[in-house]
């Protein structure tokens, strides 16, 4: 029987790689140094537009007469109207839209709606797996990981499984017929190590 | 060597580690390295790897506590290990110097004998890290090294009395879904990892590290290239995100000087998204140690669309068939069939197959090549439910089964009575993100047979007849990885009550139970230090056992708690 092995080799980029961290400790040692973050990894900002991350209309400006009521949320990234940058460096950036009828949201997470349009993280606070999945029936975000549920009405209140913590919710408005970040996170966005 | 890291700075401060207390050398005596030779015949009062020897009999020829006094065990310590979710890894143990690893990759060396903690390796993981399986199932030893494979894909070196960081060495980006839960196996100079990710549209892949320095020696994919042999059973492109992870520690015949390593299932999960065979999933792969050459395989079952992972290393057991020495695998498998297979140089050869759990999906076994047959109605696809049983935890998950060569019994953990409702869905598939492909069905696609009065199993077979001898029902499902002794018993836990449990080995029956502080799904090992024998086990429920737990409670309606948090327990007779 053949095999189906490769040697091995070093791609350039550990290379690379390891000549970054020799840099990096050399720095710590000598003058420690502030690395800017990458405007695509940042969290969402203020003014952000958002762009659709999957399905037929990716990298679309989220409108909102694209988004139906309760239907199953869909994935958007945010983007710095002012650059272009979509900030895509990090999942823990990633969020899930749906429209939801807003008179029945939670009033105290109201303010974080925009007529009716809501934003979660996608991001488990159990063991941070994206919470894709969707049951249409109860209207709850689900993670295909543990099962954990979430009330979309609710400020993504856990209702099943492990996860300990809502999901964080992300502000929103509408301004120029275009969904925008109103604000960060409101609450942490991913989960926490016990330890 | 310097440790390197692949993603990012910020991944390099995650990964600093942090020291809780040093060795304090009054108590433990000095390291006794691990040699090669040590690995090949550990003495009977060291664990030094996942199961205990490289056959992967999980077996202790220690027999201080037996059939007749292991009423008397009582606890001798008991450690906090402060994280919750699944603690699967075996006690390892080294003259007195014990390790564990914990969820989130957290290395304790123990005092043995005291519980005294002697150091602590916290790793401090991307927090873009997703975990669908947050555990790790233990270190390997070589030298005065322990290695540890982790959860955002790195194989660490660390020192065994400090536990300073000696190399950490990137075996494939997390953030496209690799990640690492099994032991390493330290073997022919090398320690070798397979990689997890088969939910992620991963490629997998075993490979193999200089012990001393961490450069990688090989790699060998679970899934041909095109042109290879093997690749003609996937279609197009799939073969570049099919799934086929290794997340168990293989086995190792040093005769034949061959590994044998369980592959997992192909992905997304339904079959009919990748015709074909789809070799070398669910399957046993004998790989070379000294060069990755995939010299054999046999597949269990082609095609998989039941999410049954063959990953547990088959037992190297000799067997009898009709008055015939056989150099044997035997291998339980998730898909409810007990395999036993003919090792040898170049070739991996069908014995014979049966059902050890009730199974409805296969109508027939080829006699020569131990092809099953399908009953087609109950394979899923894209949009076309079907029920199966078992469930697609199958028979018996990752927890390994156990075999004592003296009563030639091999002892199964298994599941009986549980199935599933499964429908396939379209997928596309986008780098880090899960790659399953499963429809939602009712009750989260779970449920019990009708009548089913149990679920938990522990099977006793005599390999030499091929019979079922005895089995221990629970009305728990059992998730517990199985011990054997020399001293006529088998230890266990699994079960959501709690306990850990030791079985008179002839006839099933419970001898003693001991209620931990959370469910066991940890490898039980045994040791002893100045003439004493030990048991020793990690309690900690969570991860897959929580899971079918919460399916259970859908379906009757329940709500039962185990509760979590990790705990180290060593148990032995009074002085």
């Amino acid at each position: 029987m053949q095999p189906v092995t490769e040697k091995s080799s070093k791609t350039d980029r550990e290379k690379f790689s390891r000549r970054s961290m020799l840099g990096l400790v050399g720095g710590m040692v000598a003058a420690p140094r502030l690395l800017a973050q990458p405007p695509n990894r940042m969290r969402p900002q203020a003014g952000d537009e958002l762009v659709f991350d999957e399905g037929p209309l990716q990298g679309e400006v989220v409108r909102p007469g694209l988004l139906e009521l309760n239907a199953r949320p869909i994935s958007a990234m945010a983007r710095d109207p002012a650059t272009g940058v979509v900030r895509n460096g990090s999942r823990l950036n990633r969020v899930m839209l749906t429209r939801i009828e807003a008179q029945r949201l939670t009033p105290r997470f109201q303010p974080n709606a925009a007529d009716g349009i809501v934003a979660y993280s996608a991001v488990c606070t159990h063991t941070g797996c994206d919470v894709f999945n969707w049951d249409e029936d109860q209207l709850r975000m689900a993670c295909p990981c543990h099962e954990s549920q979430f009330d979309i009405y609710d400020g993504g209140r856990v209702v099943g499984g492990p996860a300990p913590r809502p999901l964080a919710m992300l502000p929103l408005e509408i301004v120029d017929d275009t969904v925008r970040v109103a604000g960060p996170f409101r609450g942490r966005v991913g989960f926490q190590q016990a330890f | 060597m310097l440790g390197f890291i692949s993603r990012s700075f910020a991944c390099a401060f995650a990964s600093i580690f942090a020291l809780w207390g040093l060795a304090s050398a009054q108590d433990v005596p000095p390291y006794n390295p691990v040699t090669a030779e040590r690995l090949l015949n550990p003495e009977a009062d060291n664990w030094l790897m996942y199961r205990g020897t490289y056959d992967s009999h999980g077996y202790s020829a220690l027999d201080q506590i037996d059939s007749g006094n292991v009423a008397e065990l009582e606890l001798v310590w008991s450690f906090t290990t402060g994280l919750r979710e699944g603690h699967q890894a075996p006690p390892v143990v080294n003259d007195g110097y014990m390790y564990v690893t914990t969820p989130q990759n957290h290395v304790l060396a123990l005092n043995a004998v005291t519980g005294e903690l002697l150091w602590r390796y916290v790793r401090f993981l991307p927090d873009d890290l997703q975990q669908m399986h947050p555990t790790n199932r233990g270190v390997a030893l070589y030298g005065e090294r322990v290695y540890m494979a982790t959860v955002d894909a790195y194989l660490v070196s660390l020192d065994a009395l400090t536990g300073e960081t000696i190399w950490e060495v990137p075996v494939e980006d997390y953030y496209n879904g690799y990640y690492m839960t099994l032991a390493p196996l330290a073997a022919d100079g090398k320690i070798m990892v397979g990689v997890s990710g088969g939910e992620w549209g991963i490629r997998g892949f075993v490979s193999a590290y200089d012990a001393m320095t961490g450069e990688e020696v090989w790699k060998t994919y679970t899934i041909p290239a095109p042109g290879e042999p093997g690749s003609e059973s996937w279609p197009g492109d799939s073969w570049q995100t099919g799934g086929v992870p290794v997340w168990i520690t293989g086995s190792y015949d040093p005769e034949l000087n061959l590994t044998y390593w369980g592959t997992g299932n192909g992905g997304p999960w339904t079959g009919d998204t990748r015709p074909g065979d789809n070799l070398y999933a669910t399957s046993v792969i004998a790989l070379d140690a000294a060069t990755g050459e995939l010299r054999a395989h046999h597949q269990y079952h082609w095609n998989d669309s039941w999410d049954w992972d063959e990953v547990s290393a088959p037992l190297l057991i000799d067997f009898e068939r009709e008055g015939r020495e056989i150099s044997g695998l035997v291998h339980p498998g998730r898909n409810g069939y007990l395999w036993f297979l003919e090792r040898g140089a170049d070739s991996i050869g069908f014995v014979d197959a049966g059902p050890y759990v009730y199974q409805d999906v296969f109508t027939g076994i080829d006699p020569v090549t131990g092809r099953p047959e399908y009953d087609m109605s109950r394979k899923p696809g894209i949009d076309f439910e079907v029920d199966f049983c078992p469930s697609l935890w199958g028979g018996k998950d990752w927890p390994p089964a156990a075999f004592n060569p003296e009563s030639r019994l091999l002892f199964i953990p298994a599941n009986e009575n549980a199935c599933s409702t499964m429908a396939g869905e379209e997928v596309q598939y986008s780098p880090g993100r899960t790659f399953i492909g499963r429809g939602q069905s009712d009750n989260g696609g779970f449920f019990l047979r009708e009548g089913a009065e149990h679920l938990g199993e522990l099977q006793a077979w005599n390999v030499d007849t091929g019979e079922e001898v005895w089995t221990t029902t629970f009305a728990s499902h059992n998730w517990g990885p199985v011990l054997a002794t020399a001293g006529n018993l088998v230890f266990m836990g699994g079960t959501n009550d709690r306990y850990f449990r030791a079985f008179d080995a002839s006839t099933g029956e419970i001898l003693w139970r001991y209620p931990t502080s959370s469910g066991i799904t940890g490898v039980p090992t045994a040791f002893a230090v100045d003439g004493r024998q030990y048991i020793a086990v990690q309690s900690g429920w969570g991860v897959d056992a929580q899971r079918q737990q919460n399916m259970i409670d859908m379906v009757r309606g329940t709500d039962f708690h185990v509760p979590q948090g990790g705990s180290v327990w060593v148990f032995a007779l009074p002085e």
